[in-house]
């Protein structure tokens, strides 16, 4: 299952678990993050482990991040789940901002690269 | 009398912004039939401020960073802007018939964003409820309490303020206040300092 529009791409690799992230995301609020929460989630029953690699995701607003943070709550719920993000450390607002999602699940694992 | 009928000033505001050699407004006409069409104008906007404003700065290295000091400026130009228009636009009341508009000043390592929109009563005293009980929290503990709200669903969380001021160091102030010609319009006015 893949999304492409003009600004950002979101895609999934199922034989290595990772969704990819391009682009410049900022919808107008939760409702308009659905297909892309669609995404996430059918991937989650696909496998035991997931990568989300954001590292060429170049702006992600707060409703966004927001998204992101009902993923993760959702994955801690399932409680046998291994989940991996990806960051770049050229990228602003993953410097800034997803280390955050770490207080909602410690066990998730941060790589910059 | 009421809290929304009378002006009220959070945080770290002042009336006068210092004088500053290099500054920008913008004015976006109300105009609420066309939100979803223009809502991708809004990131464009903010990115232009970014790039704008990420002119005025050398590529210098930033300790304990990858990123250079003009491409930080511009993330973060862009990123603060693109929030601070969102909010604006989706707290707008189209009554009153005026732009919201957003205004940069360039100081030598800080920048001030102000933001103008039009609220109704109701919103206004909801986001004054909101920036009180910001204010007399403690940022770490309120943020991560606001973020599990966000993360099971629960609306009203201001990430989009709480990752400004958490993530970037932005320092808030705010001004609300009764827009004369009409009685249940209040002028919401933001002023937000990020240093560089």
């Amino acid at each position: 299952m893949e999304i492409k529009t003009d600004d950002y791409s979101i895609w999934h690799d199922p034989e290595s678990a990772t969704i990819f992230f391009r682009g410049f995301l900022r919808l107008d609020g939760m409702e308009q993050y659905q297909p892309v929460m669609e995404v996430l989630l059918q991937a989650i029953d696909q496998s035991s482990s997931l990568t989300l690699n954001l590292r060429e995701l170049e702006f992600l607003n707060s409703s966004g991040i927001s998204m992101l943070s009902m993923f993760v709550v959702k994955v801690r719920e399932r409680g046998n789940l291994r989940m991996i993000l990806q960051g770049s450390d050229k990228v602003l607002w993953q410097t800034k901002s997803l280390k955050n999602l770490q207080r909602l699940m410690p066990s998730l694992t941060l790589e910059f690269g | 009398m009421l809290p929304t009928s009378t002006l009220q000033i959070y945080g770290e505001f002042t009336e006068e912004i210092p004088p500053s050699e290099e500054y920008l407004t913008l004015h976006f006409s109300p105009n609420s039939a066309a939100r979803k069409r223009r809502w991708g104008n809004f990131g464009l906007s903010a990115d232009f401020l970014g790039d704008y404003f990420a002119a005025f700065f050398p590529g210098d290295e930033v300790p304990e960073s990858k990123i250079n000091l003009r491409d930080t400026v511009k993330a973060a130009v862009s990123f603060i802007a693109n929030e601070l228009l969102e909010n604006a636009v989706k707290f707008n009341e189209d009554a009153a018939n005026c732009p919201v508009s957003i205004s940069l000043h360039l100081y030598e390592r800080e920048i001030i964003f102000c933001v103008v929109n039009y609220a109704n009563p109701t919103i206004a005293e909801t986001y004054q409820t909101f920036i009180r009980e910001l204010l007399n929290s403690d940022l770490d503990e309120f943020y991560t309490q606001q973020l599990e709200k966000a993360a099971t669903g629960m609306s009203g969380s201001s990430m989009g303020l709480l990752t400004m001021i958490n993530d970037y160091a932005a320092r808030f102030g705010w001004k609300f206040q009764p827009f004369e010609p009409y009685p249940d319009v209040i002028e919401v006015r933001v002023l937000v300092r990020l240093d560089l």
